[in-house]
């Protein structure tokens, strides 16, 4: 991995160089930015993010390009810093001169970006499930909203008959708010929470947390956990005997990659909602896993937030060549005009609040390591950026600002 | 559930977490007895313990594997110690604050390591079968109380390491000269005690049993690179509750902040329950600045 | 004139003079980077000067740094209507909390940014150093306070919020903030700041309070057998350094447009130790050095080659401290003491 990352510094470092030895070449290209972290805490979420990223843009290029300049990808590092994001939001606007930017992935990243693109009109594509509450005429916005991740799985709990509900995630913004939603709709639809408990980011220790599970005994708990805490929650669990077959939990933030370094066997039969996963049907995701096995190695999987990654940069080449110009505005403008595209997460599109409309699944965890898919909303789900039973009267409307 | 249950659940629960702790703090308290200097890097040495214990049960795969990672990840952790005493902590020892500053350092290599060799995302070890049972209870006033076996291992482990560091120190004659260090460098060195050696050792046994503590702790949570962050502050804490190097106090210190938390977190989250955690290790140096267990020496600055 | 005042008075000269040299990304750089170097001004104070180890610096950062937020996150906000900050809403709060009231006025925050960090350090290192509590204890206390204040910000997400921190600022007592001219503005601003600290502080070392602050440095014991109190000399060296590290967080506030626990925690703080470590610890001008040249690098590098910036800031904190105690500034400055006592004088610091 690492020779890998050094070999794309050095090529970017290269073309940089080469970029500024020979200028009569900058004529035929166009320079997008690629924020994400590549050091600290998210890297290990992020790099492969990035990686998607890089891979549509590579694709593009094979095809000769967007209105037939070629892209140039500029690479920055967040460095999981909120502050780093800003500051690297603004060198790409300011100082590269970029016509898009595609990255982000914590909310913390995303907030502290957008007053940057306000104040640089500069339009952001943010590929991450987040937690709503939020619309920016500068950012467009891949990732499921609440109602496209969260109340779709607990719909389908209420269905399975599961009635009492423990709700344990990690203490910040999205688990408090994803369960502030939840908490509002398990009291409409009549059904019992059992408790509702945090833990610091990266907490280890789960005893007080398992010792009121068994206390409450709910019928199945719903776990927005991030990152390594899950490991210790559910190897925990185990050790308690309270496998995921005797326990149903149902995870917001485990993907294919997430389960296949925790292990298959410690989350097999556990649940997730996602709008995408690596089983999916269809020719377009099988050419895009294909396509992504060949440039990252053969053993790699793809995810979720990777997959929306890799289709805004699709969608913003779309765009781009429907508006005829790279100028943001009317990039977001024809964004949002395209109407459905096909993509590897299935029909897609940008609505009006720039929110995409996407459907909702629900995976069981298989002992490989990968999800099969028993539950799809029928249709693509409109976006709502406000839950209208949590935050009634608030909406997000088309924006004509930039 | 009975309430009672619950409760008893709970001290159980505060053990199992000392138990832990007493396993990460004990190479740390025995290397500040002696040497006054605090390893940084030895939340590292719980890291490397969990990735030799991947690596062994590679090679020997089955119901034992972890047992033979037990020995293999101390011996790892001792003889990465050893270098990094020889290296780094001998040449800072008279400056103990930079020894705690080059030692992070050296931590932050040692995690950015780990991401290269393993990749950022972790590995997996799985406890074996014969630690997935729990003993249950279903009558009388215990009922619902559920204590699962891997804890019960753990706890068993903890009170082995923990007999055996007391029998060196105390009955063997390594014990005899560490104990002579302690109190006394000079003296000791005068009397021809190799101080060097016994700070060589020392180190190295701490942060062996760091290396074993992070095979346990691979049981119960994940192994990567940042694991032993996760550990590394309440374990200094311990060390500043337990006292100079003083084995019963590093023990009662633990036990301590294990019960503090398992019953606050009754009341509060656990995230609430760090800062009271910290804010009790205040108070209680206001009342014992010396720990809880005052160790005699006849060094005038400590 | 001297080379040392006349290097002084050029670099005043290009410092104050930067806004119209460098382009407005780079501006903005160097003003945040300034604004660490107050915190590392401090970090100096303490350690360099008064032998207090603190891994704990982000905390009276973060202090300053929220107070003014929660200041520029209420401005444009109509409370008597019962606006509240966005964050507030989502999070399940129907009232602004009383504790924000205040926050409103301008003067009351710019008061605070000094103040909190101050009173909290105040209170903080006197209830450790009364019980004589210092060296690797004080360092280990301090990383602590710092987990546990990132952790406690992130949990109270309704009243701080949480991991996302505070953003989206416009407007300062009712001046806008975001626009070229105002970085300008803010820019000069942090950088006089910068400039009065280190005269203050040149002046101070160079006072009793100095002599003292060194003396029980050196040898606490000593001091107090000869008679003196050295509590009073360190509660002051680590309130002024708290409040030094307030006036950077409320400033890089300022420059960066966010404030989270993000720079806060436990990491963040003792990278502030890093930038004074290469810096210098004896030395004022070094610690801003310091600060300014580790903070551009870990710009280019960690961009270009993230795990190599890993490597290379754990191996500068290992040969800093342990072949070049002096820092870079080490190597300009010529000892002013005999070897012999230099020598003392390193095995005696704690």
């Amino acid at each position: 991995m690492t020779m890998r990352k050094l070999g794309l510094a050095a090529a970017l470092l290269a073309s940089t160089a080469l970029g500024l030895a020979a200028p009569a070449h900058a004529e035929g290209t166009v320079k997008v930015g690629v924020l994400q972290s590549l050091s600290g805490t998210m890297a290990i979420s992020e790099v492969p993010l990035e990686d998607a990223e890089l891979l549509a843009i590579d694709q593009l290029n094979a095809k000769g390009g967007v209105l037939g300049k070629k892209i140039v990808p500029v690479v920055e590092d967040g460095a999981s810093d909120p502050a780093i994001f800003a500051q690297k939001a603004t060198k790409l606007l300011q100082q590269d001169k970029v016509v898009t930017v595609f990255g982000g992935w914590t909310s913390a990243s995303r907030k502290a970006m957008l007053p940057v693109f306000q104040r640089l009109h500069g339009l952001l594509w943010y590929p991450v499930q987040f937690e709503g509450n939020e619309c920016s005429p500068n950012i467009m916005y891949s990732g499921a909203q609440p109602n496209q991740q969260a109340l779709p799985a607990l719909e389908w709990a209420e269905k399975q008959g599961y009635k009492k509900i423990f709700l344990v995630g990690s203490d910040y913004v999205y688990p408090r708010t994803a369960n502030l939603i939840l908490k509002k709709h398990i009291k409409h639809d009549g059904l019992t929470l059992s408790g509702e408990e945090y833990v610091p980011l990266g907490g280890t220790d789960f005893s007080s947390i398992i010792a009121e599970i068994q206390r409450t005994k709910p019928d199945i708990i719903i776990n927005t956990l991030n990152g390594d805490s899950n490991v210790s929650f559910f190897k925990q669990m185990a050790a308690a005997g309270m496998t995921p077959d005797k326990m149903p939990v149902m995870s917001f933030s485990i993907a294919e990659p997430e389960a296949k370094a925790m292990g298959p066997s410690l989350l097999a039969g556990s649940y997730t909602s996602w709008n995408y996963f690596q089983s999916l049907p269809g020719k377009m995701n099988a050419d895009f896993v294909a396509a992504y096995k060949a440039k990252y190695g053969k053993d790699s999987v793809v995810d979720d937030p990777m997959v929306h990654g890799y289709e805004d940069v699709m969608i913003w080449a779309k765009a781009a060549e429907k508006a005829g110009s790279f100028d943001p505005k009317k990039v977001r403008n024809a964004a949002i005009a395209l109407g459905f595209v096909d993509s590897p997460l299935g029909e897609v599109k940008f609505d009006p609040n720039q929110s995409m409309v996407q459907k909702a699944y629900i995976g069981e965890l298989q002992p490989d390591g990968q999800f099969k898919i028993i539950w799809s909303s029928p249709k693509p789900i409109k976006p709502q950026p406000y839950d209208p039973l949590t935050f009634p009267g608030k909406t997000c409307g088309a924006h004509s600002n930039f | 559930m009975h309430e009672t249950a619950f409760l008893i659940g709970q001290i159980f629960n505060g053990f199992s977490v000392a138990s832990l702790f007493i396993m990460a703090a004990l190479g740390l308290a025995l290397s500040f007895g002696l040497m006054r200097v605090i390893n940084m890097a030895h939340g590292e040495m719980l890291m490397l313990g969990g990735y030799l214990a991947y690596l062994t049960l590679l090679v020997v795969p089955g119901p034992l594997g972890i047992l033979v990672a037990m020995p293999v990840a101390f011996i790892g952790a001792a003889l990465l110690g050893a270098v990094l005493e020889l290296t780094v902590i001998h040449r800072l020892s008279a400056r103990p604050l930079d020894t705690l500053l080059a030692t992070w350092g050296v931590s932050l290599i040692l995690q950015q390591a780990a991401r290269n060799l393993f990749g950022a995302i972790g590995v997996q070890v799985v406890a074996p079968s014969w630690l997935n049972h729990t003993i249950s209870f279903s009558t009388g006033i215990l009922s619902g109380l559920t204590l699962p076996d891997t804890r019960l291992f753990i706890l068993a482990v903890a009170a082995l390491i923990l007999g055996g560091v007391a029998l060196l120190i105390n009955k063997t004659r390594l014990g005899l000269y560490v104990r002579a260090v302690n109190q006394d460098r000079p003296i000791a060195a005068a009397l021809g005690v190799n101080a060097r050696l016994i700070d060589l050792c020392v180190f190295a046994l701490g942060t062996g049993v760091a290396g074993l503590a992070g095979v346990i702790l691979a049981l119960l949570g994940p192994v990567t690179p940042t694991v032993g962050q996760s550990y590394i502050v309440p374990a200094f804490l311990v060390v500043i509750l337990g006292g100079l190097g003083s084995l019963v106090g590093t023990t009662i210190a633990s036990i301590m902040v294990g019960l503090f938390t398992a019953l606050i977190e009754i009341y509060v989250d656990v995230s609430v329950a760090q800062v009271l955690l910290l804010a009790f290790v205040i108070l209680f140096i206001q009342i014992r600045p010396q720990g809880v267990i005052a160790v005699r020496s006849r060094a005038l600055e400590g | 004139m001297k080379p040392a005042s006349l290097i002084t008075i050029l670099t005043l000269a290009l410092g104050a003079a930067a806004p119209w040299l460098i382009s407005s990304y780079e501006l903005s750089l160097l003003g945040r980077f300034l604004a660490f170097s107050l915190v590392a001004l401090g970090i100096m104070l303490t350690w360099g000067e008064g032998g207090i180890l603190s891994l704990g610096q982000g905390v009276f950062f973060g202090l300053g740094g929220y107070a003014l937020a929660m200041n520029l996150k209420l401005a444009g906000l109509n409370l008597a209507n019962g606006d509240m900050p966005d964050f507030m809403q989502w999070s399940g709060v129907s009232a602004l909390p009383g504790f924000w009231y205040p926050f409103a006025n301008p003067w009351f925050s710019l008061v605070c940014v000094v103040l909190v960090p101050g009173i909290f350090a105040a209170a903080f290192s006197w209830l450790v150093f009364r019980r004589r509590i210092g060296g690797v204890y004080f360092a280990l206390i301090t990383q602590a306070l710092a987990l546990a204040f990132a952790t406690l910000l992130v949990s109270e997400q309704a009243f701080t919020g949480g991991f996302n921190g505070l953003t989206d600022f416009s407007t300062f007592a009712g001046h806008d903030i975001t626009s070229q001219g105002a970085a300008r503005v803010i820019y000069l601003i942090t950088f006089l700041l910068v400039v009065a600290s280190y005269f203050f502080l040149r002046w101070l070392l160079g006072t009793r309070f100095g002599t003292m602050l060194r003396a029980t440095r050196d040898g606490e014991n000593r001091v107090r057998f000869l008679g003196h109190n050295p509590l009073p000399y360190k509660v002051v060296a680590f309130t002024l350094a708290g409040m030094l590290s307030g006036m950077g967080g409320a400033l890089f506030t300022l420059h960066a447009g966010v404030i989270s626990p993000a720079l806060v925690g436990v990491v963040p703080s003792i990278e502030m130790v890093v930038w004074v470590a290469v810096g210098g610890r004896n030395v004022l001008w070094g610690a801003i050095a310091g600060t300014l040249l580790v903070n551009f690098a870990k710009d280019e590098i960690s961009s270009a080659l993230p795990s190599l910036w890993l490597y290379a800031l754990g191996g500068l904190f290992i040969l800093a401290v342990s072949f070049l105690p002096g820092g870079i500034a080490g190597l300009f400055t010529t000892p002013r003491m005999p070897r012999f006592f230099q020598r003392r004088r390193q095995e005696a610091a704690e």
